[in-house]
C-alpha cells in the first residue's frame, strides 16, 4: 500500500506496509474541522467586520463583530489543540453569544432580517455539532474522588531503606576519611 | 515487522513496516524482547517537540538479543548478546564521548544540520525522538538497528530478568544523574518535584547517594505512595501548599537541592495563574515549555543550592525569576542524560541487589496494545504508571 510518510524516510530506514487502526475517533475529526470552521470564520469577523454588518443590516457593529472574530480564533486554537473538550465547550458557549447578537438585530425595520434567520438556522445547526462533539470528546482521565490503586510496598530497595541508608552513610563515612 | 508508528498528534498506530537493515559497519540489529513508554513520549504524543514527521517509529527505552551485526562492530557485540539499549546513540570516540558527555556526542546526530540550527550546536542522535536528533527510528517494534553499535549498548548478563534491566535504557540512569548532579551531602534535603517513573527513580537515587531527608511533590495518589514507599516524605500540591509544607519541613530554610522531574508539561491549575497563562501561550505557540516547576524551585530552593532538571524541556520558556535566581547564587544543572556514563555502576548495584528498579511497572502488555496505553498512561488511568510492552 502507498504511505505517502514512505517518500520522505531515510534510505534504508523502515517504511510502512499496512497501517494499523488510528486511536482518531470520528468525533476527534469533527473537532478538528470545527477548529479550522472557527478560526476561517474569525479571520473573516476579524478583518472584514463592515462585510459583515451590512450582510446582516446591523451597520455600527462592527467592534462587536471583530471581538466575536477574536473569540472564534481563540476558541477554534484550542479545539485543535490537545484541549479540545474546552475548546469546544468555549465554541459552544460562542454560539449561545451569536444567538443572542444574532436576536438582537431581528427587528421589524431590519431589511437584512431574512439573512439574520439565516445565519441563526445556521448557527443552532453547528451549535447543535459543537455541543456533540463537546459531549463525545470529554477528557477521559479519572475523576478526582476516584479509587485509586495505591503503592505502598513498592520501595525498589530489596534488602530494604534503612539498609540502602545505612549504606549510603557507610559509603559517605568512607569518603570522608 | 509491527513497530508503533507516529502519525500526528494523539495518533500512533501499530503499524507494520519494512525490518531494519544494516545501514553502516558499525550498525548492529537487535530483536526487541522488552520496550517501554516513556514519559516524554508523551511530548510527541502531544505534537509539543517539533521535528517529529507522519512514519516516525516510537521509542528509546529498549533491550533485545543481538541478531546481526556489521563488519565494523569489531568483535564488541556478537550474534546472541544480550543487550540494552542506552537511548543516546554515541560514537564513543569524539571529544565529547572522550569526556564522558555522551549525550552531546558531536558525531552520531545524522541531521546535524537542524539541530545547530535549533540548539546552536548538535547533540547527540537518539531513537525515536524527532528529527532535531537524528530521526532515527525508535525501539517500540519487533527489531531496532542500533547505530554505532559497538559503542551504543549496555551489555547485561543472562540471569537477570528484562524488567530489572530495561530501565538502564533512560529513566534509572536519568533518575541517577539528576540526584548525582546535585553533589548531595548528608545533611542535604532533596526535593523532587514530579513522581512518575523518573522522579521515582531519583528518589531511590537521592536515597543511595545519602540524602538526609527526600521530598516528592505529585498530585496522584498512587504516585505519591509510591514515593512514599521509596523513603521519600510527599507533599500533594493539590491539596498542601508546597511553599508552606517545604517551608515546615526545612525549618523555613528551604531545600538544599531541587529536582524538575516534570519538564515542560507542567500540570496547569486554576489557583496556579503562571500555568495557565503559560498553557494559552503554548497553545498559540507563543511560548514552547510550560515552566512553572523552574520557578517555584527557583523560589524555595535555598541561597547556595542546587537545582538539578531531568524533565525534558524543547525551546522557549517564559517569566523565568532570574534575579531570585542570581541573587540567591543557585547553581542549575541540566541535560540529557549521559547514560553510558552511570550503567556499570547502576548494572552493579542492580546485579546486588541494592535496588530493583522493576518497582515501578504497573502495566505489562503486547507491543499491539502499546497505542490505546499511550492514552491510559497520559490520562492516568487504571493508576498507571509505567507501561512496558513486549513485541
Amino acid at each position: 500500500m502507498f504511505h505517502f510518510s514512505n517518500i520522505v524516510r531515510t534510505k534504508g530506514d523502515p517504511t510502512i506496509v499496512e497501517g494499523g487502526p488510528s486511536l482518531k475517533r470520528p468525533v476527534d475529526q469533527l473537532a478538528r474541522a470545527l477548529g479550522w470552521f472557527s478560526i476561517g470564520l474569525g479571520v473573516v469577523e476579524l478583518l472584514a467586520p463592515r462585510r459583515v454588518t451590512q450582510t446582516l443590516g446591523m451597520e455600527g457593529h462592527e467592534t462587536m463583530v471583530r471581538a466575536f472574530g477574536v473569540r472564534e480564533i481563540l476558541a477554534g486554537i484550542m479545539s485543535l489543540s490537545v484541549e479540545k473538550n474546552a475548546g469546544l465547550w468555549a465554541r459552544v458557549g460562542g454560539d449561545g453569544l451569536d444567538a443572542a447578537a444574532l436576536l438582537s438585530g431581528l427587528t421589524s425595520d431590519n431589511p437584512k432580517k431574512g439573512n439574520i434567520a439565516l445565519a441563526l438556522l445556521m448557527v443552532g445547526g453547528i451549535a447543535m455539532l459543537d455541543y456533540r462533539a463537546a459531549q463525545d470528546t470529554k477528557p477521559r482521565r479519572p475523576p478526582r474522588d476516584a479509587r485509586r490503586k495505591l503503592y505502598p510496598n513498592r520501595s525498589g530497595f530489596p534488602k530494604g531503606i534503612e539498609s540502602a541508608r545505612t549504606a549510603a552513610k557507610q559509603i559517605a563515612a568512607h569518603a570522608k576519611a | 515487522m509491527k513497530a508503533l508508528v507516529w502519525h500526528g498528534k494523539e495518533d500512533i498506530r501499530c503499524d507494520t513496516v519494512t525490518d531494519p537493515e544494516i545501514q553502516d559497519p558499525r550498525d548492529a540489529i537487535i530483536k526487541v524482547t522488552s520496550c517501554a513508554i516513556c514519559g516524554s513520549d508523551l511530548h510527541l504524543f502531544h505534537n509539543f517537540i517539533p521535528g517529529m514527521m507522519p512514519g516516525d517509529i516510537m521509542g528509546h527505552e529498549t533491550m533485545g538479543e543481538v541478531v546481526e551485526v556489521g563488519s565494523g562492530v569489531d568483535g564488541k557485540l556478537k550474534k546472541g548478546d544480550r543487550i540494552v539499549v542506552p537511548f543516546t546513540i554515541i560514537c564513543g570516540e569524539c571529544d565529547q564521548c572522550k569526556r564522558g558527555n555522551f549525550s552531546v556526542c558531536e558525531t552520531t546526530n545524522r541531521k546535524r544540520h537542524l539541530a545547530d540550527k535549533a540548539f546552536g550546536h548538535t547533540t547527540a542522535g537518539l531513537f525515536g525522538y524527532t528529527h532535531l536528533t537524528g530521526g532515527y527510528p525508535g525501539g517500540q517494534a519487533e527489531y531496532l538497528r542500533v547505530p554505532f553499535a559497538d559503542a551504543t549498548h549496555i551489555k547485561v548478563p543472562a540471569g537477570i530478568p528484562d524488567e530489572q534491566l530495561l530501565f538502564l535504557s533512560d529513566i534509572f540512569p536519568t533518575g541517577w544523574q539528576a540526584a548525582v548532579q546535585c553533589d548531595i551531602e548528608p545533611t542535604d534535603t532533596v526535593a523532587i518535584w514530579g513522581c512518575g517513573p523518573v522522579g521515582q527513580m531519583a528518589i531511590r537515587s537521592a536515597i543511595l547517594l545519602g540524602a538526609n531527608q527526600v521530598i516528592a511533590i505529585d498530585c496522584l495518589p498512587e504516585r505519591l505512595s509510591m514515593a512514599e514507599a521509596g523513603g521519600a516524605t510527599t507533599i500533594n500540591f493539590e491539596s498542601e501548599s508546597v511553599l508552606e509544607r517545604l517551608k515546615e519541613l526545612t525549618d523555613g530554610k528551604g531545600p538544599e537541592k531541587c529536582i524538575d522531574c516534570v519538564g515542560m508539561e507542567s500540570h496547569v491549575m486554576a489557583s496556579l495563574p503562571d500555568t495557565l497563562l503559560d498553557r494559552a501561550k503554548q497553545m498559540v505557540m507563543a511560548e514552547s515549555d510550560r515552566p512553572h516547576v523552574l520557578r517555584e524551585m527557583i523560589y524555595v530552593c535555598r541561597p547556595g543550592g542546587v537545582i538539578s532538571v531531568a524533565g525534558v524541556y524543547s525551546g522557549l520558556s517564559d517569566m523565568l525569576p532570574m534575579g531570585a535566581f542570581m541573587n540567591k547564587g543557585l547553581t542549575m544543572r541540566t541535560g540529557q542524560t549521559h547514560v553510558n556514563r552511570w550503567t556499570d555502576d547502576l548494572l552493579r548495584r542492580i546485579e546486588e541487589g541494592e535496588i530493583d528498579p522493576s518497582f515501578v511497572i504497573t502495566h505489562t502488555v503486547p507491543l499491539e496494545q502499546g497505542p490505546e496505553m499511550y492514552q491510559v498512561f497520559r490520562d492516568k488511568r487504571d493508576s498507571c504508571v509505567k507501561v512496558v510492552l513486549r513485541p
